[in-house]
């Protein structure tokens, strides 16, 4: 999201979902998008019926794959290379849209310096990606009357990974693709609520709305309404990886975790562990003994999603309701009332909330982009912020005349080799991700008996010829093991990865993929580098 | 008979799929597509099919629990609070604000998570709130 920000004033999907399967040109990029979000997925294969192109670039052969009129499999960590060098064809063959740039952007001349050391042949070098290809996916998205760039955590988790986004916002905004209906830059997000949970505040530099914590109108205003009589912090907080850290030398002596499992998503879960054994005392509230709670103190039952009202944002900006159908088991409670409870017997003031939409209330008077919407307007209209005012009817594509920021900036990138390369020890490039049937670290959709029952155990995904190298055969159980650690998985033998590559879901404990991974951070979004690390990869038993 | 149906959202991926929870006499029953959803028209995946599942689970906690020498033991609402505000606080005042950190969480809703970052920052007086939105 930083990527964004700094390119367009916000971080968020640009266009809306059903907006979609209207772009002339959807150039799909670290996205499994039929497997990960299946209904923007069929969208996309809604675009393909309708005639529209697609081009996928991803080195495994994903299900969309299949159907793109491009499939670009770049080498692991190389997607800078591969976005600059469109932007150098684009401007060679003079696709870009000078009007656009002159009217809405600045720092172009830049921009075209920076992109002119991307030739093909040298994008061709670190990719792998065929120049006559690079070409004609140049084409296909400039030359498209509306281009939509679509994309998720195969971009960001990288060491690389804002520069990555600013990549993305650097080719929409050479060819005019930012503004307008059916376009953009579209960052699908993984949670239900992980774009409800940004714009709520919960990041350690801002407060609800992207609000800087180091402005101090800013902090006087939450003040204020908040009735504090001593100041809100100024200095940005720590990340999660850096909390991690803090925790394992000692600087964190205490957690408070509501509904999250740093164990299983955090990258290096061997230093995870220890570092939350390091703390003096751990909350840990949730539905589940997960296997971050195991380590808790004191672990307080919340709520299902089925238990509790209130709303959440989806990767789109829609502000949904989510309403209460039953009441919780036993003696669980509804998480925003136990949030209330601990306020209050800490002394907080202003933590008396009748119901959430109360709560929903405070937070938009407070919040300019939510400032127009309340539980009245959400049982009747369909809002996406920005939703400023009453009679705004919310935002279904943004930065239309002006962006956020005033003028679109470019920000000249340069790719740099992932923060781990595979070497003689450590010969194979890992990679992450999700699969079709979980979720995450797993604690709902492996207590799910359906879903449980098409997939009920982790596997690695591996080259044939990779196989055959090794004497590997389908189904047996394998030794992969990083710097970091190691796991014993089944391989799964397929041409959907690369030779070279391996693929492992993180959904499971018993074998975690993040036991693996290296907690190589990149240096502005703080995000660990998941989607490339170097792993040996050995049979258990040679006979 | 009591039966309603009840809209909601899918708990999984940020897509915001619509879906319909019936409810039997208490008992959850499973999803039913919202036919008219802006987003999802009508559809779910295998995830938003089965998203009731994990609600019915044995694994549930249904009380709040402390540990002990050899694992967990359940205990009262009113112990464990007690436990965990006095916990806090004692941190807080001894090591400073900063020695606190605080998940919200992208499976919350967006008033839970408004109120953990509020109580990070306005009671225990830190910006250490974070989330695996990177992750």
């Amino acid at each position: 999201m930083a990527g964004l920000a700094t390119a367009f004033g916000s971080g968020a999907m640009t266009n809306s979902i059903p907006e979609i399967e209207d772009a002339e040109c959807i150039l799909v990029t670290g996205s499994n998008t039929t497997e990960n979000h299946p209904m923007i997925g069929s969208r996309i294969l809604r675009a393909k019926e309708k005639g529209k192109k697609l081009i996928v670039v991803e080195p495994r052969r994903i299900h969309l794959a299949q159907f793109a009129d491009i499939h670009a499999r770049p080498r692991l960590g190389t997607d800078l290379a591969w976005i600059n060098g469109l932007i150098n064809i684009i401007f060679a063959e003079g696709w870009e849209d000078a009007e656009y740039i002159a009217a809405r952007t600045e720092g172009v001349e830049r921009l075209r310096e920076k992109v002119a050391e991307y030739p093909p042949e040298r994008v061709e070098a670190i990719t792998g990606i065929d120049r006559e290809m690079l070409h004609e996916m140049a084409r296909l998205y400039a030359t498209a009357d509306r281009a939509a760039i679509v994309y998720a955590m195969g971009i960001t988790q990288h060491t690389g990974g804002t520069d990555n986004v600013l990549a993305l916002a650097n080719l929409a905004m050479v060819t005019g693709n930012v503004g307008k209906r059916s376009a953009g830059v579209n960052p699908l997000r993984g949670q239900n609520n992980v774009q409800g949970a940004c714009d709520m505040g919960g990041l350690p530099n801002v407060l609800t709305g992207y609000q800087s914590v180091t402005d101090p109108a800013v902090r006087k205003k939450f003040e204020q309404a908040w009735g504090l009589r001593s100041g809100l912090p100024a200095k940005p907080g720590l990340t999660v990886v850096e909390m991690a850290n803090a925790a394992a030398e000692g600087a964190i002596k205490g957690m408070y975790v509501m509904a999250e499992n740093p164990i299983l998503s955090d990258p290096d879960a061997n230093h995870t562990r220890e570092a939350l054994e390091n703390l003096e005392f751990l909350v840990v509230q949730d539905i589940f003994l997960t296997e971050t709670a195991q380590l808790a103190d004191v672990v307080l039952p919340g709520s299902s999603f089925v238990e509790r009202d209130g709303t959440v944002t989806s990767t789109d900006r829609s502000v949904q309701r989510m309403r209460k159908v039953i009441d919780p088991p036993g003696e669980a409670r509804a998480d925003w009332e136990i949030i209330c409870e601990i306020a209050r017997r800490c002394g907080g003031q202003g933590f008396r909330y009748a119901s959430p939409g109360d709560v929903f209330a405070e937070m938009a008077r407070l919040t300019p982009i939510y400032g127009g919407m309340s539980y009245e307007r959400l049982e009747n209209e369909w809002l996406r912020w920005p939703c400023r005012s009453a009679d705004d009817p919310g935002t279904e594509f943004m930065h239309k005349d002006r962006f956020s920021r005033g003028k679109g900036v470019f920000t000249p990138v340069d790719y740099r080799e992932p923060a781990e390369e595979p070497d003689e020890a450590y010969p194979f490039m890992l990679t992450t991700g999700r699969i079709m049937f979980h979720y995450h670290t797993g604690a709902q959709t492996r207590r799910s008996p359906s879903l449980e029952r098409e997939v009920s155990e982790n596997y690695v995904e591996l080259n044939p010829q990779d196989a055959h190298g090794l004497g590997v055969h389908p189904g047996e159980l394998i030794a992969v093991a990083s710097r970091r650690g190691s796991i014993q998985v089944k391989a799964a033998l397929t041409p959907t990865v690369p030779k070279g590559v391996v693929f492992i879901p993180f959904h499971f404990a018993e074998s975690a993929a993040n036991a693996l991974t290296n907690r190589a951070l990149d240096p502005v979004s703080k995000i660990p580098e998941f989607k490339v690390c170097a792993v040996s990869v050995a049979r258990l038993v040679t006979l | 008979m009591d039966y309603r149906t009840v809209l909601t959202t899918c708990p999984y991926c940020g897509s915001g799929c619509g879906m319909y929870l019936p409810v039997l006499n208490g008992k959850l029953g499973e999803p039913i597509p919202a036919k008219t959803h802006p987003l999802s028209q009508g559809r779910l995946c295998i995830k938003g099919w089965s998203a009731h599942e994990h609600v019915a689970s044995h694994d549930r906690l249904t009380k709040p629990l402390v540990k002990t020498g050899s694992g967990f033991k359940e205990t009262t609402w009113d112990e464990a609070l007690d436990l965990v505000v006095t916990r806090l606080l004692e941190l807080r005042d001894r090591h400073g604000p900063d020695s606190l950190a605080f998940l919200v969480s992208a499976k919350c809703t967006n008033e839970e998570n408004y109120l953990q970052q509020k109580l990070a920052r306005a009671v225990f007086g830190t910006n250490n709130v974070d989330h695996c939105a990177r992750l």
